[in-house]
């Protein structure tokens, strides 16, 4: 820290600053502007879209449901209308496409805490940080699918930072913000990236979803990488970039592939060489036709 | 992770690996236990707060209800809340408060469409059949009907009028010569949408709307209700009573549960006895 300057620094001089926060901002964006389409009713009396994460309903006929909490009360024992399994369909459809933890970076509210979380952490340089198994999660998503199926009851959902937070922005708060302070201080004091990269099973469902997704982050040219560790440094999943990036040698290919992968985008932001870009699970195949191909694309996004 | 190293090394990792996998478990189970004992404690439902129209039983309802709010936004006249953490209703789940804002009942019932999940019953289509609670006379040294005063709102506000809630005249016999209109529900008719509860005069509400479940009683399984086991089988199942005779003078007759002494004289002037009573005491002494 002290040795080296905040990452993206490099970037921003070689790229410029919209260049090198591109997909920081746009991701921004989409947080916002999901929140303010939903605050629009209650706010402004525009029904453009009703409910909340868990289900909403667009312009009166676009159902979109969480499959997370749709599994959770169809294991509590509920046949669910139509309407929300349509809305699983599309979702689920979605989320194949773009990536299934774009959810996380893109679309969930927590994640403007524990970014904040991470930012304070990089500012009081705190190191320290609790070992918790990054596989916790995926016994924690577990854990809430056996709970309903114990109690009948949506027992996750009494506590689950990620609707809490959403509901509390639209419908109101009470006493959720303990819980999202909960979240950051966890995030600060306790583990690095602990809520998000270790311990949320909302997280680990779309990350499952997301290892069959289709839109991914691509090294391709990783042959220009100069080993500035800002990637690393920003990345809240370090260790799916080290087989992309690094795996040249041993035959893997460029590609992050990895679930946990949230398609932020931040380390394309913060390489001063250019080296990532976004691209499709496929780009492994024919490394250099899909080279070819990916750059309209990134261009296109 | 295990075939990292060599001979040793992979031992530890190993034992590193059950270690990790051990503490990860036991960490994640202990969450689940805590976890679930907060679900049992935090799903009892405050009984001044009422589901919506057509919710299921308040245990199904957990499972069922996936916290979206759509009922809340559908509801036209804006009187249901989600419960936020804090609040002893479970954190997202829909309710309404009655003496505040009771359910309008609707006749197209707008919330239940709304729901994706059937945690409001979509085979719910008349309002009249909903059970959102029921409403109870709690108060019957504030109800200022029991005080005797005309007062009725409760009954006039009902949207069951005349079935939900009923009067009953009593006698008033504090002053000794009124009536009391005492409001009686019926369970069979009442929705408990709380409309009552909201128009009730009083500082709070003598009369107020709880769960089925606190409002009712239950008879004994073995319990006979003698007057209706008599109409179903078309017949008394006891042994009648064998009418007691009387012994009356000719042309007058008794009714015990009616009208009492009857006199039926054919020339109505006439009674069959003298209605100067020293007739009656002197014919023992001149008659015969």
């Amino acid at each position: 820290m002290a040795k080296k300057a905040r990452p993206g620094v490099e970037a921003t001089q070689t790229k410029g600053f919209l260049k090198a926060h591109q997909w920081l901002i746009l991701r921004r964006l989409s947080q916002f502007s999901i929140l303010g389409l939903f605050l629009l009713g209650p706010l402004a009396g525009i029904w453009f879209v009703k409910g909340n994460l868990a289900y909403s309903e667009t312009l009166g006929v676009l159902p979109l449901t969480d499959p997370h909490v749709l599994l959770q009360a169809v294991m509590a024992g509920v046949v669910p209308h139509p309407d929300a399994l349509i809305g699983v369909a599309i979702v689920l459809a979605i989320y194949l496409v773009v990536g299934g933890r774009v959810y996380c970076s893109w679309v969930c509210p927590v994640n403007l805490i524990t970014d904040l979380a991470c930012c304070t952490r990089r500012v009081l340089d705190i190191r320290s940080s609790t070992q918790i198994s990054r596989n916790t999660r995926y016994w924690m998503l577990g854990l809430t699918l056996v709970l309903p199926l114990v109690t009948g009851s949506i027992v996750w959902e009494l506590v689950n930072p990620v609707s809490m937070m959403f509901r509390g922005i639209v419908f109101g708060l009470g006493m959720a913000w303990v819980i999202l302070l909960g979240v950051f201080l966890f995030d600060v004091f306790v583990s690095k990236e602990g809520w998000c990269g270790r311990v949320c099973p909302v997280g680990a469902f779309y990350g499952l979803l997301g290892s069959k997704s289709l839109v991914r982050v691509v090294a391709d040219d990783r042959d220009k990488c100069d080993d500035c560790m800002d990637c690393f440094e920003v990345c809240p999943e370090q260790q799916v970039i080290r087989p992309a990036l690094k795996g040249a040698d041993k035959g893997i290919g460029p590609v992050i592939l990895s679930g946990s992968c949230t398609n932020c985008g931040r380390c394309i932001d913060v390489c001063a060489e250019d080296v990532f870009h976004f691209g499709t699970r496929f780009a492994n195949e024919k490394p250099t036709a899909a080279k070819i191909e990916e750059k309209p694309f990134v261009d296109a996004a | 992770m295990a075939n990292s190293g060599k001979g040793k090394g992979k031992e530890v990792n190993r034992r590193q690996f059950m270690g990790n996998l051990l503490r990860t478990a036991c960490g994640v189970g202990l969450m689940g236990m805590g976890l679930g004992m907060y679900s049992r404690q935090a799903s009892s439902l405050p009984a001044l707060a009422i589901r919506p129209p057509g919710a299921l039983p308040e245990e199904e309802f957990l499972g069922a209800c996936i916290r979206c709010g759509l009922c809340v936004r559908d509801c036209p006249y804006d009187i249901l809340m989600l419960g936020q953490l804090g609040d002893e209703v479970v954190a997202g789940t829909p309710y309404f408060t009655a003496r505040t804002g009771p359910c309008e009942m609707c006749e197209d019932i707008p919330c239940i469409p709304a729901c994706p999940t059937n945690a409001l019953d979509h085979d719910l289509t008349d309002i009249n059949d909903s059970r959102m609670g029921l409403a109870v006379v709690v108060d019957q040294e504030t109800c200022i009907a029991f005080l005797g005063l005309r007062c009725e709102v409760c009954f006039n506000v009902c949207p069951i009028r005349g079935e939900a809630i009923t009067l009953n005249y009593q006698h008033n016999k504090r002053s000794g010569k009124h009536a009391l209109f005492i409001p009686v529900v019926h369970s069979e008719a009442c929705t408990g949408c709380g409309l009552c509860e909201k128009a009730c005069i009083l500082e709070a509400a003598a009369i107020k709307i709880f769960p089925a479940h606190l409002a009712k009683g239950e008879l004994g399984k073995h319990y006979r209700i003698g007057w209706k086991e008599k109409e179903k089988a078309g017949k008394a199942l006891v042994t009648p009573d064998i009418e007691h005779r009387y012994n009356l003078p000719e042309g007058v007759r008794y009714d015990l549960q009616g009208e009492g002494l009857i006199i039926e004289s054919e020339d109505k002037g006439e009674l069959p006895v003298s209605s100067n009573p020293l007739d009656t005491l002197n014919q023992g002494f001149g008659g015969e």
